[in-house]
Order: structure tokens, then C-alpha cells, then sequence
């Protein structure tokens, strides 16, 4: 899979956990996911699913993810258009769950990043483009597996077509 | 050069497993809990699956909306229940009590890898068991397969001496540790602990301890196997299942972090983030509308009776309400046999019903704008108990009690 990765930056801040991507009081709505994603991080940034274009990168500081395993804070952020994550860093469990719904997460130096920037990821060579600032950010590559499982577009499809986890010795 | 114990546990059921390998590993337990696992089903039907590996491994547990509040969540436990049925899965009962809790008593032992589709996982880890948290689509797979992939992970050794001062407990200490490494300090890391003080730490605290390891970051917080331990295991009818394990004395840790139980004090975790730590002596006065005693953190009897010490004779101040939640159905039983219940309720608390009560926001408890709560549980991120407005400071149940009886942060140590 080669799909250009391009769109704006939409900024957040240190220390986003999943109960700020989507609160556990919409736990309801679990089962609905239509409803559950008008919800996405409304305690973060009230106004994010109005201004969320397809393809835009979510552009967050340190330990974005931290907290809860729920796959569905990266599932919410896919299905309001999140193309691309940009860290610091990133918990461990919300970067997995993030590839298993076929969603980029690489770490740059996000505080070369503004809020609009209009950005382009090359996931293999390692580069985010900053096309508004005319910067280069190198990034962290995804693991030999993890690429795999992100290239199938997340790890259902994966399983569906390898039907085990191929890893080489 | 020897091995850590991530490393002889991941190595014992993958082969060979060096920190960076990514090994594809066996799995001794597999389970899920009531939020995270409506989505399990549905990816696990998705991939095309139609049977689990091990169904007497596999299991299901309705915990966070226990019992339901609405009708949703009522219909995602149908939808779990009747994958249970299905696939001949274990399926506990609401009001049987919070799933890590119930992993301790009833599966989890030394040597065992064990995913489950929550953060909370890792406390199995009291126990010796590699036990670490994943998402919905990880466990759908690892349900069907019997099986996960894991990238090996560097430790970090936190070495444990002396024993706790009068007043302190396993949660100050796990405080103290995430406030010295931050709440991204051990990402992608294990914690492994061990030192002369092990020996104090009773398995009810390794369960504290382990239970947070992910609120640094770690991956899993793996205490050796030992006395306490065996004893654990035989009181809980599994003593076939304790082996010895340890690691190598010349195992490669990246950081090791020396801590004396003896020079610690109460710790508090301010609003919003588990590592912005104090001492309660910096947080005396702050004013409580709710304390909240129980969880997968602290819910045990050990604690119950820790607080049930403090309040008897005593009341819970007047505009501050007691929420006690006991980890499990067997946890309150043997909390109405000790007599902790009866105090618990005299003093003027509300007991709930086993579960995870007013941890997530879900129910039972929820903040009013501008409320404080003071809480055992091991999270106090903005919005987590149900309201963006409210505050949440994490504490011992010692503290808890005594803060309860105050309405305003309280040191423990000034109440007997």
C-alpha cells in the first residue's frame, strides 16, 4: 500500500489520555459508533469534529494515548478523518491499537509544528514534510510486523490474509 | 550475560527472547471485561473466527457497568453473554467483582502469560505472570489463536528495602515511583521488583503496586515468585501451581531504582495526571465532597480493613460522602465475616456492589462540577469519573478513611 499521507496539523497539547480522546462516560455508545465519534475529543478540544478534515494529522506532545487499552480512542479519531498521528511519544498500548485500525503513529519533534500546518508524511523513508515551513522532521520508522499489520490496513485484515503472525526469526 | 524475568518468562513459552525480539508467545489466560469487549466480538466475528483456541482459558467479565445503568449497556452484555455461550468461554456474573481481582484469585500464577482487553492487566504481574493490557482487535486474535505477538521489553529493577512506617502502604509507594519516573517514565518497559523488602509486602499490596505499573507506561510490573506468594496460591486452592522465579543475579536491567519502605510517607496524586505527586502533608485541608475506597487498586480486605480501623467510633464528615466498592464478591463476604461492612456502614458509608463502581464515570459516583473526590482507584485524568469539572486526587485507603472523616485531605498518620 502506497497512499500519499497529507493534510493539516491539528495541535494538542502533553499528556492526552484516552479518557480525553473519548470519555468513559459515552461508554453507552460503544456499540453505536457513529455517535460514540461525534464525541472525540470534546474535553480536549471542543471544537475538533468541526474542523477535522479528511487526512489531517493529529499533532500531540508527550505520552499522547496514555490510559486505557480501549481501541476505541484511535477507531473515534479514524472515523472522524485522522490520517496520520504525530507524537513525542506515544503509550504503548494506544500506538498498538492505533496500527490495528490501520492508522500511522510516528514520533517527530512536534514542537516544529504549528497548529494548520499543512504536512506530508513519508512513512517509509522516515520524513515528515512541513510544506508550510519548508522543514524536514525525521520520524520514527514502524517495526517489521507493525508495518505489516498497517500496510494490510490494520490487523483484522491482516489476520484475514496471513491467518497467524509471521515473524521472521 | 543472565536473564531478567520478562525475559525467562517470554523465553520459557516463545523460545529464545532477547529485549527487541518480537516473539509470538503461547497464552495462559485470555480475557475481557464489559466496555472493551462488545468491540472484541465484533472484530473476533469480522476476521472470520468462529471458535476460541481454549475456551476454559478464555474469559469474560461484566465489571465496569456492573449492574448496567441503561439500556445500551444492558445490550452489550447480551451480546458478550451470548458469545460465551457460543464459544463455550467462562463467563462471571455481575456483581462477582473486578476482573484483575478476580484474575488474581482464581488464574493468574508464576510463570503464565496473560492478555487481557484492559490497562489493568499488568496486576496480575503480583503473582509472576507476564500479564499486560491490550486493545479489542489484540484480543479478538489472541482469543482465537491462543496466542499473541510481543516485543521483548528492556526492565527496569526496583529494588525494595526495609518495611512500611505506620501509616503508609503499598499505594504511597507506587505513588512515589510514578512521581520520580513520570507517567511516560517506563514506556514500553517492565518494572521488575525485588530487594529484601519484598518480604513485607504482602500479596494484597503487590497487587496495589503491579496494578499501576502502566500508569507509568510500563508494559508489566513483575514481582518474583516467594513465600508470599506459595502461601497466596495455597490459600486460594491452586499450591500445585507455585514454581520459584527469578531473575539471574547478573541480569541486565537499563535503570534500577532503590527504594527504603521505611523512609516513605503518604503520598497524594493532584488532579490531572497520576504523576503529580505529593506528600499529603502538601495536601492537608483541601476540601473532599466524595472519597471513593475500592477498585481493582485498592478494593481488597487488607484495605477495607485498613479503613474500617480508622472510622470505628468515628463518622464521615457531614458534606462528604463515603463510596466503599469491594473488589470482588468473595472480598465482601469476608469483609461482612471481619465486621469491616458493619463498621464501614455505622460510620455512614455506601457500600457498592462489587465492580468498578466509580472509577470510569459509567455510573455510581459520578462528580458534580467543581466536586473533589479523593479515590484509591489509579487514575485521576480529567474527565475520568464522569464530569470534566470535577477533580480527582488519588490516595491510600488510609488516607481515604481518614480524609472521609475530616472532608479535607488528611494526613493518616494524625488519626490514631
Amino acid at each position: 500500500m502506497s497512499v500519499e499521507l497529507k493534510g493539516k496539523a491539528i495541535k494538542l497539547g502533553d499528556a492526552i489520555s484516552t479518557d480525553l480522546i473519548i470519555p468513559g462516560r459515552f461508554a453507552h455508545l460503544r456499540s453505536n459508533l457513529p455517535e460514540l465519534a461525534k464525541h472525540a475529543l470534546e474535553d480536549a478540544l471542543p471544537d475538533f469534529t468541526a474542523r477535522v478534515m479528511p487526512g489531517d494529522f493529529l499533532v500531540a506532545g508527550k505520552n499522547f494515548g496514555l490510559g486505557s487499552s480501549r481501541e476505541h480512542a484511535p477507531l473515534v479519531l479514524k472515523m472522524s478523518g485522522i490520517g496520520v498521528i504525530l507524537a513525542q511519544s506515544v503509550a504503548r498500548i494506544f500506538f498498538r491499537n492505533a496500527i490495528n485500525q490501520g492508522i500511522p503513529v510516528v514520533l517527530c519533534d512536534t514542537g516544529k509544528i504549528e497548529d494548520g500546518d499543512a504536512l506530508n508524511l513519508d512513512l517509509a523513508g522516515g520524513v515528515v514534510h512541513n510544506l508550510t515551513r519548508g522543514d524536514d522532521l525525521p520520524c520514527s520508522k514502524l517495526p517489521p510486523l507493525m508495518h505489516a499489520i498497517f500496510q494490510e490496513g490494520g490487523l483484522i485484515p491482516y489476520i484475514q490474509k496471513y491467518k497467524e503472525f509471521v515473524v521472521e526469526a | 550475560m543472565g536473564k531478567t524475568l520478562t525475559e525467562k518468562i517470554l523465553g520459557a513459552k516463545a523460545g529464545a527472547a532477547a529485549p527487541g525480539d518480537v516473539v509470538v508467545a503461547d497464552l495462559d489466560l485470555v480475557f475481557l471485561q464489559d466496555t472493551t469487549g462488545p468491540l472484541v466480538v465484533r472484530q473476533f466475528r469480522e476476521s472470520g473466527f468462529t471458535s476460541v483456541a481454549k475456551p476454559d482459558r478464555a474469559v469474560l467479565f461484566f465489571d465496569h457497568a456492573a449492574p448496567s445503568p441503561n439500556r445500551q449497556l444492558s445490550n452489550d452484555h447480551v451480546l458478550l453473554r451470548q458469545f460465551a455461550q457460543e464459544t463455550g468461554s467462562v463467563a462471571y456474573r455481575v456483581g462477582d467483582g473486578v476482573c484483575h481481582q478476580l484474575v488474581a484469585e482464581n488464574f493468574a500464577s508464576p510463570g503464565d502469560i496473560i492478555v487481557g482487553s484492559d490497562s489493568h492487566t499488568v496486576t496480575a504481574g503480583a503473582l509472576g505472570a507476564f500479564a499486560t493490557g491490550m486493545g479489542s482487535s489484540d484480543i479478538a486474535v489472541a482469543l482465537a489463536l491462543g496466542k499473541t505477538w510481543f516485543r521483548v521489553p528492556e526492565a527496569f529493577l526496583v529494588n525494595l528495602e526495609g518495611d512500611f512506617p505506620r501509616g503508609v502502604s503499598a499505594k504511597d509507594l507506587v505513588l512515589y515511583l510514578i512521581g520520580k519516573l513520570g507517567a511516560d517514565g517506563a514506556t514500553y518497559k517492565a518494572l521488575e521488583f525485588t530487594g529484601s523488602g519484598l518480604a513485607n509486602v504482602t500479596m494484597s499490596q503487590r497487587l496495589t503496586i503491579a496494578n499501576m505499573a502502566v500508569e507509568a507506561g510500563a508494559k508489566v510490573g513483575l514481582f518474583p515468585s516467594d513465600e508470599v506468594t506459595r502461601e497466596f496460591l495455597v490459600s486460594r486452592g491452586r499450591g500445585e501451581k507455585y514454581q520459584q522465579i527469578s531473575p539471574d543475579p547478573d541480569a541486565h536491567y537499563e535503570r534500577v531504582i532503590s527504594v527504603n519502605l521505611g523512609q516513605l510517607e503518604p503520598m497524594v496524586a493532584f488532579p490531572h495526571t497520576v504523576d503529580n505527586v505529593y506528600p499529603v502533608t502538601a495536601a492537608r485541608g483541601i476540601k473532599v465532597q466524595q472519597v471513593f475506597l475500592g477498585t481493582c487498586t485498592n478494593g481488597r480486605l487488607e484495605d477495607l480493613a485498613v479503613a474500617s480501623d480508622i472510622l470505628k467510633g468515628r463518622q464521615v464528615y457531614a458534606d462528604t460522602r463515603l463510596l466503599v466498592a469491594p473488589a470482588s464478591r468473595e472480598v465482601l463476604a469476608q469483609a461482612m465475616d471481619m465486621g469491616y461492612i458493619q463498621t464501614l456502614l455505622g460510620a455512614g458509608a455506601l457500600i457498592l456492589p462489587p465492580g468498578c463502581a466509580a472509577c470510569l464515570g459509567l455510573h455510581q459516583g459520578v462528580l458534580g462540577d467543581g466536586e473533589a473526590c479523593l479515590s484509591t482507584a489509579n487514575r485521576n485524568f480529567k474527565g475520568r469519573m464522569g464530569n470534566p469539572e470535577g477533580l480527582i486526587f488519588l490516595a491510600s485507603p488510609a488516607t481515604a478513611a481518614s480524609s472521609a472523616i475530616t472532608g479535607e485531605l488528611t494526613d493518616p498518620r494524625e488519626m490514631t
